[in-house]
């Protein structure tokens, strides 16, 4: 085996096992760190706020697209589209969940900016869709009624 | 290593349309079992979509994603033949990466 093979096997599973023995997260890979204080905001005002986006604006830019009426609170499709320019980053917030911040999706430039997901409504809530686009924070809502809620057993 | 995902990419002009199905509990920390105790959190956190080197999607997600995620986001300038990868880490600190080409 020669000797630049020998190389890229040896830093992989260096690397590897640096992470399996964790001395490097593999969030440390990652641009951007996962943040649990974020994640375990527990009112919606806490989450905009640990997000950085307390300066929001009610945008018809930003759609939050989803059913009137979800019947399990379990799987809720969930679609998010922003039209304004320069749209960088998207989270989606259930409002009435114990921590509404559901998901966050970072937009590199060519990419659209519009995500679908799935998400779970502990019961009837509005969904929010935070948006940072050209540094400044848009928001927009649509209420989802749920019939069975989907956080617990 | 977690279980497959399912990726499917596929091209509209220079639009590269991509939809993931992720196999993984999103266990919320809130259920419990039969014996009445609590099942542990464990989901997926991070995310990251990329198109041959450059990244097209990062993702943190939390305990309300649903079971077995599914995402689906479009990028523009990628083309047929492209490899999409698709890498989720968990709190357990599991991770996984599945690959596709562009069809």
């Amino acid at each position: 085996m020669n000797q630049s093979r020998r190389d890229v096997l040896r830093i992989s599973s260096v690397l590897g096992l640096a992470i399996t023995a964790g001395l490097i997260k593999p969030s440390d890979v990652f641009a951007g760190e996962w943040k649990a204080n974020v994640f375990e905001a527990k009112n919606l005002e806490a989450a905009v706020k640990a997000l950085g986006g307390e300066g929001f604006v009610v945008s018809k830019d930003v759609t939050v697209t989803g059913p009137d009426i979800a019947e399990n609170g379990a799987v809720v499709p969930v679609s998010v589209a922003s039209a304004a320019p320069n749209t960088e980053f998207i989270a989606i917030l259930v409002e009435k969940n114990p921590t509404p911040l559901a998901a966050s999706f970072t937009i590199p430039s060519g990419t659209e900016p519009a995500v679908s997901t799935r998400v779970k409504m502990g019961g009837t809530s509005n969904v929010h869709a935070l948006v940072k686009a050209d540094g400044k924070w848009l928001i927009a809502s649509k209420e989802i009624k749920v019939t069975l809620g989907g956080c617990g057993g | 290593m977690g279980n497959p995902m399912r990726i499917r990419a596929s091209a509209a002009g220079d639009v590269v349309e991509v939809k993931v199905l992720i196999r993984h509990d999103m266990e919320t920390g809130q259920r419990k079992d039969a014996a009445g105790t609590v099942i542990p959190a464990h989901f997926i956190k991070t995310l990251v979509a990329k198109c041959n080197d450059k990244t097209v999607l990062e993702s943190h997600m939390g305990t309300a994603v649903s079971k077995d995620p599914f995402l689906s986001f479009k990028f523009k300038g990628g083309a047929k033949g492209d490899k999409i990868s698709v890498t989720w880490t968990d709190t357990k600190g599991d991770t996984r990466t599945d690959e596709v080409a562009v069809s």
